[in-house]
């Protein structure tokens, strides 16, 4: 029998306003427990939440990104219940009217060895405050609270059950993980838990049309996790359901180091939160002007990017997609490219191979790159012009990165002058130019020749081979610095002869 | 002068023949004197006061005096007030100091006024006797068996006992205005949104104001005056331009047309009551106003509507009362779960608890649509009745209380009788308008009566002029008990 696994995602991503979202302290991660948790957060008797208007600016931003419905007028709830590290003994939340209803998330998936787009659909995402921390550990039977993420701003982003299976959750997860860092609205740090997802797992017969019942895994905080907590969940269920047993609905945990879902509680005693309507915050109206300054300020997304590189730069669906994974890597491509508008391909090649190798042994991204997107694109026009060929290129680049290697500046800030024509200065200093020159070459090519009767033999015999390697020699004698299309063409009417 | 009007004690301030340490001494020595029998104060706290009375006697030397600088104002104990004990009449905030300043509470010291003692209340707010405070009742002046009203039965108590010239009080279901109702004194509850609910410890968010407390309209509107501005800190407060509430206080009433509704007049009220109300509205006509019946079809539903909606808001806004990190704690618990049910059960009183099982149940699944839902359907309707109503008149008058004040204990067992008492004031809250209650005779045993006077939004103004040309001719707020 086959099984079909069903996920949906429910994602909490932290945003990036300064303060929280009804008060006016901060949200900065590693503050002293409690040091920024003011009255409000308190919830001191009398205080008051007002709205930050950031928090309402960034959802306003997801849902145009994600083409869903801005919500006007929008209002909150009060989700009550009682926990320590949850002062007001409600969470201010959104129940009916979120803030962005509807709305798709298209994700590049790989079926029987080939890419395809699949989209996925939003069920909403709301604005909610986060609870405090509770640390059981260091209080000797007492349970010490920080408030100091009591209040932080939570856009939930929920979707339908559209995934099947946990690479698609992922790769769903990774997306979104990129648009909301993309458009500004969250910084992703998934250590700092500012990205965590819950997923929604159930299993059926393949074909079937109604759902199974389904487990809700809470906080998964890497991607990791969530592909093995999905995996986990979908064989546990299929395992009792082949045993003839039943699912319960229920919420589970999900423990890293066991590698295993545990239920931490069932619908029987989910409690009953007594949503209503916040009577403290007035229903909030989203005007179309504030749409539209909001939009205004949108960045082009990653899907119209992708779309744009593979039209305008040629590129396969493959490589657009790497180079729009986050706006700083396709803000230094375009950089590149726009120094060299003639082979934007070459450029793709350079900063997702080499540059990006680069990159990542020193743990940096693109944003901080100290090697300049000019520096790099004269590098690349060294090889278009025949200067240097592909493989001094590489040579040459190593050198290049270990000279801007240690330098603090990074190609967005740079604090002295700078050496754009590096790649030529190294190319100078070096003797690396290509030996271009055919006479030169030709007597080089005659010295070869000369020296192996045994290779020139065998090449006129009909053994290929025997040329590489003749080629090879004539590089050799060039110390590489000979331009191999010059090499072989030379060669080739040589021997002719 | 403990009689005086706040213009009057204005006048001796500014002209030097009192200062504001002389005035605040004596209105302390009469706390002192009075409140052990009637407990009209939770807290007095007689260095505290002087010194803001030295403050202000600075700000009046230094020529910056405004209106109620130096005046002593008493402060009923649901405003937040930094280093004050700040109680809400609560087992449960009983150690509870305000590390903060109430939007109201600011802005009496900005006026450089001085704060003579935080006023006792029911419980949270929740009462209409004072009974249900942690502290114990307080006692009506003019009759010490009878109860003040409430909740606001500190502050009523305390400007009829003349222990302060004015209060502040709070009005969620008519605990403004039927407490100074039941004491003989003049107080209004302001259009919903014009006084800052920052610091104000809240019962029911949506219905909740603040607003004042003092012998005449003339006082309330200077009182009103300084409570009343916009407060970035309350997402329900209201951005306006500011008025001045004594602009129209000597209009004459020539053609003003008062409704009286048809459901405040039944066989509900008491007869000394309606005596007393319809000998008040005999005054207006004589001052040139005209009556006209009008219908309030829904305010019948008014108590049940308001024991659906307070209790719901109430028992959210009291979770936050947990024992966790303010407030009571039980002293022993098992574990964290135990220490919420005995901190909660041990810190509050029975009719916060009634409330709070009332508004859990209410917005409980499967029955937040029957009750919840349908009761703000009402409100709505509620509201819709007045705005018909004030087609036809400019202002609503009728009884504040169908009662004057009962006795101590005669209701405080029977929370549907009590809840009664209110059925005048608390369609008022519903819609959110103005309304007011001021002295208007006395009934049986002499108890005082109180005249309801409700306004269409923001027609403060209007109503201070209506209660301040009636005050001008006849003397009721002007009578003062013998406690002593």
């Amino acid at each position: 029998m086959q099984w079909e696994i069903v996920i949906g995602l429910e994602v909490h991503a932290q945003l990036s306003t300064q303060s929280k979202i009804f008060s006016g302290a901060s949200t900065a991660f590693g503050a002293a427990p409690n040091a920024e948790a003011c009255g409000v957060d308190l919830a001191l008797p009398g205080v008051l939440p007002v709205l930050n208007r950031g928090a309402v600016d960034r959802a306003i931003k997801l849902g145009l990104a994600v083409g869903g419905k801005i919500n006007s007028p929008s209002i909150f709830a009060r989700k009550n219940y009682f926990y320590p590290d949850l002062p007001k003994g409600y969470q201010i939340s959104q129940y009916e009217l979120p803030v962005v209803e509807g709305g798709s998330v298209r994700i590049q998936v790989r079926q029987d060895g080939e890419e395809r787009e699949k989209t996925i659909r939003l069920v909403r995402a709301h604005l909610e405050e986060d609870a405090g921390k509770s640390l059981h550990e260091d209080f000797h039977g007492m349970t010490g609270i920080d408030l100091n993420r009591a209040g932080t701003p939570l856009l939930e982003i929920v979707s339908e059950p559209d995934m099947r299976s946990s690479a698609e959750a992922v790769v769903y997860a990774k997306t979104l993980h990129s648009l909301v860092r993309w458009i500004g609205i969250c910084d992703g740090n998934m250590q700092e838990g500012s990205f965590r997802c819950d997923a929604n797992v159930s299993v059926r017969h393949q074909g079937a049309d109604r759902l199974g019942t389904r487990c809700e895994i809470k906080n998964l905080n890497s991607f990791r996790f969530l592909e093995k907590a999905i995996d986990y969940e979908a064989r546990r269920q299929i395992e009792i359901l082949e045993d003839g047993g039943t699912i319960q609905q229920q919420t589970r945990l999900y423990d890293p180091d066991k590698d295993e879902t545990r239920a931490m509680r069932s619908k029987e005693d989910a409690q009953d939160y007594r949503y209503f309507p916040d009577p403290d915050l007035l229903p909030l109206e989203i005007s179309e002007s504030w749409i539209a300054e909001v939009e205004s300020g949108l960045p082009e997304l990653p899907q119209q990017m992708r779309a744009r590189f593979e039209r305008d730069y040629g590129l396969s669906a493959y490589d657009a997609s790497a180079l729009t994974a986050d706006r700083d890597i396709s803000e230094y491509y375009e950089a590149v490219v726009e120094k060299l508008p003639s082979d934007p391909k070459l450029c793709a090649n350079w900063v997702m191979g080499d540059i990006s190798g680069y990159l990542n042994d020193e743990g940096k991204f693109f944003d901080n790159c100290p090697l300049s997107p000019t520096q790099l694109a004269q590098l690349l026009t060294r090889i278009k012009d025949g200067t240097i060929s592909g493989k001094i290129a590489k040579e040459v680049s190593r050198q290049m990165w270990t000279k801007v290697r240690d330098q603090s500046a990074t190609w967005k800030r740079r604090n002295s002058e700078l050496e754009e024509n590096l790649a030529d200065q190294i190319i100078e200093a070096q003797g690396l130019k290509q030996i271009s020159d055919s006479g030169a070459l030709e007597k080089l090519v005659g010295e070869v020749i000369a020296a192996n009767s045994k290779s020139v033999e065998e090449y006129k015999a009909g053994k290929e081979k025997a040329f590489n390697a003749l080629v090879g020699q004539v590089m050799k004698a060039a110390k590489g610095k000979a331009n191999p299309a010059q090499v072989n063409e030379i060669l080739k009417r040589t021997l002719a002869e | 002068m403990l009689n005086s009007s706040l213009k009057q004690l204005s006048a001796l301030l500014a002209a030097r023949k009192i200062s504001s340490t002389e005035l605040t001494g004596a209105f302390l020595e009469r706390s002192r004197a009075l409140n052990p029998a009637y407990n009209a104060f939770i807290t007095i706290n007689e260095e505290m006061s002087l010194a803001q009375a030295r403050a202000a006697d600075m700000m009046i030397a230094s020529g910056r005096a405004q209106p109620l600088t130096g005046i002593p104002i008493a402060q009923k104990d649901i405003f937040c007030t930094k280093g004050w004990l700040t109680t809400c009449g609560s087992r449960m905030l009983s150690n509870f100091i305000s590390p903060y300043d109430a939007g109201v509470v600011e802005r009496f010291n900005i006026a450089g006024a001085v704060n003579i003692g935080k006023t006792n209340m029911d419980e949270f707010a929740m009462g209409s006797s004072n009974e249900t405070s942690f502290y114990g009742p307080v006692k009506n002046p003019w009759d010490s068996t009878a109860v003040p009203g409430g909740s606001s039965g500190g502050s009523a108590c305390a400007v009829a006992a003349r222990m302060a010239p004015a209060a502040t009080g709070t009005d969620t279901g008519g605990s403004i205005r039927q407490p100074a109702a039941l004491c003989g004194i003049s107080g209004l509850k302001p259009t919903y949104g014009l006084v800052s609910r920052y610091g104000m410890i809240a019962f029911a968010s949506s219905l909740d104001q603040g607003g004042p407390m003092a012998k005449s309209a003339e006082d309330v509107a200077l009182m009103l005056n300084v409570m009343v501005g916009f407060d970035v800190r309350d997402s329900t407060s209201l951005q306006r331009e500011p008025e001045d509430y004594t602009r129209n206080l000597e209009k004459p009433l020539e053609g003003l047309r008062i409704g009286l509704p048809k459901e405040y007049f039944v066989k509900e009220i008491n007869d000394d009551v309606a005596r007393t109300v319809e000998a008040a509205i005999a005054e207006y006509r004589k001052l040139g106003a005209k009556t006209v019946e009008v219908s309030l079809p829904n305010t019948k539903l008014s108590v049940p509507v308001y024991y659906v909606l307070a209790p719901a808001e109430a028992s959210s806004n009291l979770s936050r009362f947990d024992g966790v990190r303010y407030g009571y704690r039980a002293p022993e618990y098992a574990d964290l779960n135990d220490m919420y049910r005995k901190s909660r059960a041990q810190g509050f009183g029975a009719e916060v608890k009634r409330r709070i099982l009332i508004g859990t149940y209410v917005l409980s699944h499967g029955y937040y649509d029957a009750y919840y839902i349908q009761a703000q359907k009402l409100r709505r309707l509620m509201a819709l009745d007045f705005a018909e109503a004030f087609k036809q008149c400019d202002i609503i008058m009728g009884p504040t209380s169908p009662t004057v004040a009962f006795n101590l204990g005669e209701k405080s067992s029977d929370p549907v009788q009590m809840y009664l008492s209110d059925a005048y004031t608390i369609a008022v809250n519903l819609a959110g308008l103005p309304a007011m209650s001021i002295p208007a005779g006395f009934g049986k045993n002499n108890r005082p009566v109180g005249l309801q006077i409700i306004g269409n939004y923001f027609a403060e103004a209007q109503i201070l002029n209506v209660a301040h040309q009636y005050q001008l001719v006849t003397d009721w707020h002007m009578k003062m008990p013998d406690p002593l």
